[in-house]
């Protein structure tokens, strides 16, 4: 176990020093961001140590309702957020929910079911923050991405839709497009994995003070996890976007941002 | 509805519209009527013509034909059936359109000419994209889309040609085809050439014409352009601020034009907008 001493509180206060670095070279160079900058720090300082004390008592408790609300209670911002991306999309925070909500769902229950992760709150919480989160930026990006691609190649969707073709068939090009693009950062990451960067889990275990090669092995299953739980968010959402992009007439329909 | 029925009245119309209006806004404080108490009727084989300034709502009155929009009021009959109550793929089918821009799909001509006829197949997977066919098969495709081309005065060679090297003319061309492919009853045109040079304005025009008179579709050709109404219509209305201001047989209605409005734009010196405000613009009820 690590000592208390690296991570204290006064080794954070040392750390704002770091911050102070930023705010400087932010008004040297008259970026104009050293407020936002400080304000994104108090944040996050106050959301993490928040969320530290809400997960220590979770631990402690280690019933499993906890862990339940604590899923639901990210799986309900995850999905807000996202939703704020899409929102030209109506029926944006649903399609979130549901895109988000279902692949943490499957790809949690799998690794559950499998035996991939033990069941007790350590093991879950932050799996599945990690699932939520990343199923969260693909949701927004395949979203966002979608609406564009409808308002840029809407002459070309109505003129499929005239030669008889239904919203499926004539947003077949867009979804597949927009679901690529959502997966990229993904699968890159994976690609170059250990390489070009050493991943959050692996980092923290390793701080943590576990054998690298442990860490390792976790890391290689968040991997495959969060590829598969951006695969299904994804799919999810090019399954029921189309059904939102239009009318129930068939028609496409015009969201704010278009010309 | 008073509507004229001047244009071959002792006909089952192959489309008929009945006091079609289409409203935007009609939540807020100012809704404002786009096309307004619309009617008219085009016998098989006819090309009725939509004249008007630009932003008469010429455009919107076309997409009410195969509901691309869906009109707030009145209804559109395709051979004396409610369109409404059609299938939406059947009445798209049926009434086939073309636009002002060619709108191709990515890939080849081939693809885009035989989109329509591969969705009821089950195998365009959108985008326009050709997808394993057998060797049987392909040949077969493109033996019908060389038809097509032909129809529309592309040689063969242009099947397997990228949509991104063709000319504007011929993208047009190729849209044709592809309208053409379905098989349609009504064909509508939203101003097909306006995108074009003069020359190949000129070809499609002389197109359209022989498909007039080789086949007994049914035309609604939406155009700003009066010589080009004048060749190509046999009847037709001159539509402004979403109302029907004058209509009747073409070039008639237009050499002699009975209503001031009606005078004015063939004089080019109707603005829309203005419609309103002048004598003898009359409601679509009064028109002779």
């Amino acid at each position: 176990m690590i000592a208390a001493q690296p991570f204290s509180f006064t080794s954070l206060a040392a750390a704002l020093v770091l911050v102070g670095l930023a705010l400087l070279l932010s008004w040297r160079q008259h970026l104009d961001i050293e407020k936002e900058m400080g304000f994104s720090c108090i944040r996050a300082f106050v959301q993490l140590m928040a969320i530290g004390y809400v997960i220590n008592l979770i631990l402690r408790a280690d019933r499993p309702v906890y862990v339940v609300l604590m899923v639901a209670a990210m799986l309900g911002f995850a999905a807000a957020t996202s939703a704020r991306r899409a929102r030209p999309l109506p029926g944006a925070l649903l399609l979130a929910a549901v895109a988000i909500g279902g692949s943490t769902l499957v790809t949690l229950g799998l690794m559950l079911a499998l035996g991939i992760i033990p069941s007790g709150a350590r093991y879950v919480i932050p799996i599945a923050g990690m699932i939520i989160g990343n199923s969260m930026n693909v949701a927004s990006v395949t979203a966002v991405r979608l609406v564009q691609d409808a308002g840029d190649r809407r002459p070309q969707i109505e003129a499929a839709l005239a030669l008889s073709a239904s919203p499926r068939q004539c947003t077949a090009d867009i979804i597949r497009r927009s679901v690529r693009l959502a997966m990229v950062p993904v699968i890159d990451s994976t690609k170059t994995m250990g390489i070009v960067f050493l991943p959050g889990a692996m980092t923290g275990m390793i701080l943590a003070g576990a054998d690298p090669l442990q860490a390792v092995r976790l890391q290689v299953v968040v991997v495959f996890m969060l590829l598969a739980a951006v695969s299904l968010t994804a799919t999810i959402v090019s399954l029921l976007a189309p059904g939102r992009l239009f009318t129930p007439q068939q028609q496409l329909r015009r969201l704010e941002n278009d010309a | 509805m008073g509507y004229a029925l001047r244009v071959d009245a002792h006909l089952q119309p192959r489309i008929a519209v009945e006091g079609l209006t289409f409203e935007v806004g009609r939540d807020t404080q100012a809704p404002r009527r786009i096309v307004d108490d619309v009617s008219f009727r085009v016998a098989a084989g006819g090309v009725f013509t939509v004249l008007g300034p630009s932003g008469s709502g010429k455009s919107t009155l076309l997409r009410c034909l195969n509901r691309l929009v869906e009109p707030s009021a009145g209804r559109v009959l395709l051979d004396g059936h409610v369109a409404s109550e059609l299938p939406v793929q059947e009445l798209r089918r049926r009434v086939g359109m073309v636009f002002q821009t060619a709108a191709l799909f990515d890939g080849k001509v081939l693809d885009n000419v035989l989109y329509g006829p591969r969705l009821r197949e089950g195998r365009a997977g959108g985008g326009g994209e050709a997808r394993g066919a057998a060797a049987g098969e392909a040949d077969a495709a493109h033996a019908q889309a060389e038809g097509l081309l032909r129809r529309v005065g592309l040689p063969a060679a242009f099947c397997d040609k990228p949509v991104t090297e063709l000319s504007g003319g011929e993208a047009q061309r190729v849209s044709l085809a592809r309208a053409l492919a379905n098989e349609p009853e009504v064909l509508a045109l939203d101003e097909p050439t306006a995108a074009l040079d003069p020359t190949a304005s000129q070809v499609i025009e002389d197109l359209l014409l022989q498909l007039a008179a080789d086949s007994d579709l049914t035309f609604v050709f939406v155009t700003h352009n009066l010589a080009q109404a004048r060749r190509i219509g046999d009847h037709g209305l001159l539509l402004v601020d979403g109302r029907v201001v004058d209509q009747g047989p073409l070039p008639a209605f237009l050499d002699d034009p009975a209503l001031e409005t009606t005078r004015l734009f063939v004089e080019g010196r109707l603005q829309s907008g203005a419609a309103c405000a002048l004598p003898g613009a009359a409601p679509p009820e009064a028109a002779p």
